[in-house]
């Protein structure tokens, strides 16, 4: 045993001293060089003020801008700094509960619209921070949106086609709509 | 099953197995010393450290040597989180962690396991998350990598004593392989969008101001609460949104190339700064099954013998692509009682999954990161559909041996190797032999006990939950699903994975205790008597080929093998399955 300690115990500081400073030093140093918007972020600025990041969605329950994904994070929607799901089961019903109310949420803020309700606007997001609603999503809500900025539906379309990303490199992940860049050109409109 | 869901499948397996010859005989290479930079890096640490390169272990003493390092490792991951006020790198001033969750979470590290009853970005100091969790990230995935190799020597040596040294393996496997992928992948990652600072978190301006309740304090600032016990709330309003930061690429490169698991933040691979896009969650994915798979090749190639690597590569492909469908279909249905209030059900399974990966990138990401022991998760588990949450259920139960924990999940396979050539042996009445050697007595105690631990520590410590109130406290789901996330709590550490059915609340005295126990069992329950079949087959001399022996390297034998496997994990597992998944399927879909 005692012949072990000793290798152990330097070994283990050794190695230690490495991975565990060195390792993240190296490669902070060079991720800043490299990438130092995305090391930071990736802050959206204007006027010299940051005002969220690419990544991260934000809270929106005026019907003048889109919608995100429902946050489950406490003690606020969208808390970037406790991420966090439901983790309600499927026949939990508080569950049934919360989406009738964001159903409800949805036909109150735009009662005729009779198109189907896309799930991802109504469903909880997995950390809480989703920046992103599906294209059906974004399309549910276009009327909506123009009738409370009077522009056209289709001027608002427009702008959503811009905002669309497809699957990454045709392949990776599903089509998808950035809520907070879509709504800060949104602002830029008028 | 989707196209997009199929493609992408196909494409995952493809890329994968392209990896495996390169990574492995690199693996074999640096392993058996032959990586030609080595004497230059190693020489110095180990002149330092006392340690003689060419001194040789028996697997008494390389088992006491594994788990001297990993007690330190638990000591020195305690010590961090009790003493992160004090210490730098804490801009958030974190308090110091709780005994019991401290104790937990130094356990949970240093087994690979990575169970996290915290929230990270609220706890947890940058220093606590680089100096002591990505460094056990590091060390757990070494020590599961040079177990494994100790285990392959087994087989490779005869009328030997020894199976390696403790102390050169570690280095080796550390300095060589983990930590430069961990530096490519590191840097890939924030180029994709993960953060990489040591700022404090920043307050951004929202475009809008959020509403919402926060608990009303009393005078002595405790929560107020109602006659029925219900906390009582205010409104509050706040026009900022405040963005955690932290090292967190470094930390997430060898989170996933270690199938550690455990993330910086709470939300894990779901959190956009730690998964950014569909193609940064490809690369995670594939980077859980790379060093398993490729240690495939390496066995093979230890062992004289590629074919025999093939073989049990080929095993846990077949059982890989079968639960994969299964998890991607089951969550590509949409919840009947959500369909029925008007909800679209074309995009599938939605709650608790993110837009960027949709259904089958979470699905195949909730297979890959449960069969492979990492327990990252990008999608919440525990709002899967009562199949698709089954699904990650069986690949934890099976054992972790389908690609398995690095280095972990091939010993485990060896040993159901052992078992099936043992079973086949009994059955046209000959002493079962595996490459070479005589399977005997010793060798099927100590399978026995390698396959068995774990079962037992699941069973036994959900039997006592359930019947505990600390244990009924935690639930967050009614019905079967409160049962299943106790069950899958348990499956979950036992079996080292780390992921969960997050809603269960444990981070409490009872499950810290209860979890950290099984936790430490079902890894070092297994990594010893898998050493000692290590020592013991490397005394053995190798017997040669005869007409009656057993090919390991063809059909037959894989489909030996997963019969083997399932039927194992089956016999264990269906009674508890049947309580909780099973009865929560028939009781959504009863007159759907």
């Amino acid at each position: 045993m005692k012949t072990l300690l000793r290798p152990a115990v330097s070994l283990f500081v050794l190695l230690t001293a490495v991975t565990g400073v060195l390792y993240p030093l190296a490669v902070t140093g060079v991720a800043k060089t490299v990438f130092p918007e995305a090391a930071d972020g990736s802050l959206i600025v204007k006027d010299g003020k940051a005002v969220g990041s690419r990544l991260i969605g934000q809270n929106f329950s005026d019907s003048k801008y889109f919608w995100g994904r429902p946050s489950a994070t406490g003690p606020m929607s969208y808390n970037a700094s406790a991420s966090s799901g439901s983790n309600q089961g499927p026949l939990n019903p508080a569950l049934v509960d919360a989406v009738k109310g964001r159903i409800d949420a949805l036909k109150a803020a735009d009662p005729d619209n009779k198109l189907p309700i896309p799930a991802d606007l109504v469903n909880a997001s997995a950390s809480g921070l989703d920046p992103h609603i599906s294209p059906e999503a974004a399309a549910y809500q276009v009327v909506r949106v123009a009738s409370q900025r009077h522009l056209l539906p289709a001027d608002v379309k427009a702008l959503v086609a811009q905002h669309t990303e497809g699957r990454q490199w045709g392949i990776f992940g599903e089509p998808r709509v950035n809520v907070l860049q879509l709504n800060i050109a949104l602002d830029a409109l008028r | 099953m989707s196209n997009h869901a199929w493609i992408l499948l196909g494409l995952f397996l493809v890329v994968l197995l392209l990896t495996v010859k390169p990574l492995g005989t690199y693996l074999a290479n640096v392993m058996e010393g032959r990586f030609r930079l080595a004497g230059r890096i190693e020489s110095p640490i180990y002149r330092l450290c006392g340690i003689r390169q060419d001194e040789e272990m028996g697997w008494l003493k390389y088992a006491f040597a594994i788990l001297l390092f990993n007690v330190l490792g638990a000591l020195a991951v305690y010590a961090l989180q009790r003493l992160q006020a004090d210490l730098p790198l804490n801009p958030q001033a974190f308090p110091a962690v709780s005994p019991d969750s401290a104790f937990n979470t130094a356990i949970s590290f240093a087994t690979n396991t990575n169970w996290q009853g915290y929230v990270g970005e609220a706890t947890m100091s940058y220093l606590t998350q680089m100096l002591a969790l990505a460094v056990q990230n590091f060390f757990s995935a070494a020590t599961g990598i040079v177990v494994v190799i100790a285990l392959i020597r087994g087989f490779a040596r005869h009328s030997a004593k020894t199976v390696g040294n403790a102390w050169v393996d570690l280095t080796r496997i550390t300095l060589h392989v983990l930590l430069p992928i961990s530096v490519v992948y590191a840097v890939f990652l924030t180029g994709q969008g993960v953060i990489q600072n040591f700022d404090a978190y920043k307050d951004v301006t929202t475009l809008e101001v959020t509403s919402f309740e926060t608990p009303k304090l009393d005078a002595a600032g405790q929560p107020m609460k109602d006659d029925k016990g219900a906390a009582i709330t205010e409104p509050a309003q706040t026009p900022t949104q405040t963005l955690a930061m932290g090292p967190v690429a470094s930390q997430e490169a060898i989170k996933m190339l270690g199938t550690n698991g455990g993330g910086f933040l709470n939300a894990n691979s779901a959190h956009p700064y730690e998964n950014p896009t569909p193609l940064s969650n490809f690369i995670q994915m594939l980077s859980i099954f790379l060093i398993p798979a490729a240690l495939c090749f390496t066995f093979g190639r230890m062992v004289g013998d590629t074919r025999q690597g093939w073989a049990v590569l080929a095993a846990m492909t077949l059982m890989f692509v079968a639960l994969a469908y299964g998890a991607m279909h089951f969550e590509q249905q949409a919840n009947p009682l959500l369909t029925q209030l008007g909800v679209d059900p074309a995009a599938g399974n939605m709650e608790g999954k993110e837009t960027r990966f949709g259904v089958a990138d979470s699905g195949l990401f909730a297979t890959i990161t449960t069969l492979a022991s990492c327990g990252a998760v990008n999608a919440m588990h525990d709002s899967f559909t009562p199949l698709g949450g089954l699904v990650p259920l069986i690949d934890m139960q099976l054992g972790e041996v389908v690609f398995g924990g690095v280095g972990t999940g091939l010993y485990g396979m060896l040993v159901f190797a052992i078992m099936a050539v043992f079973i086949a042996g009994l059955m046209i009445g000959r002493t079962p032999e595996y490459l070479g050697k005589k399977i005997e007595a010793f060798e099927m105690k100590m399978v026995s006990i390698a396959i068995l631990v774990t079962p037992l520590l699941v069973l036994v410590g959900t039997a006592i939950a359930v019947m505990a109130v600390d244990g009924r406290a935690g639930i967050a789901n009614p019905g079967a699903h409160g049962f299943s996330e106790i069950l899958y709590a348990f499956t979950s550490a036992a079996n080292n994975n780390g992921s969960a059915f997050a809603g269960l609340s444990a981070n409490t005295p009872f499950y810290n205790v209860m979890l950290g126990i099984a936790m430490w069992f079902g890894r070092f329950g297994v990594i010893v008597p898998v050493l000692a079949i290590a020592g013991s087959l490397a005394a053995k001399k190798r017997i040669a080929v005869g007409a009656g022996t057993l090919p390991t390297h063809g059909p037959l034998f894989v489909t030996l093998l997963i019969g083997t496997v399932l039927l194992v994990g089956l016999l264990n597992y269906v009674p508890a399955l049947a309580l909780g998944p099973v009865i929560e399927h028939l009781v959504l879909w009863a007159g759907h």
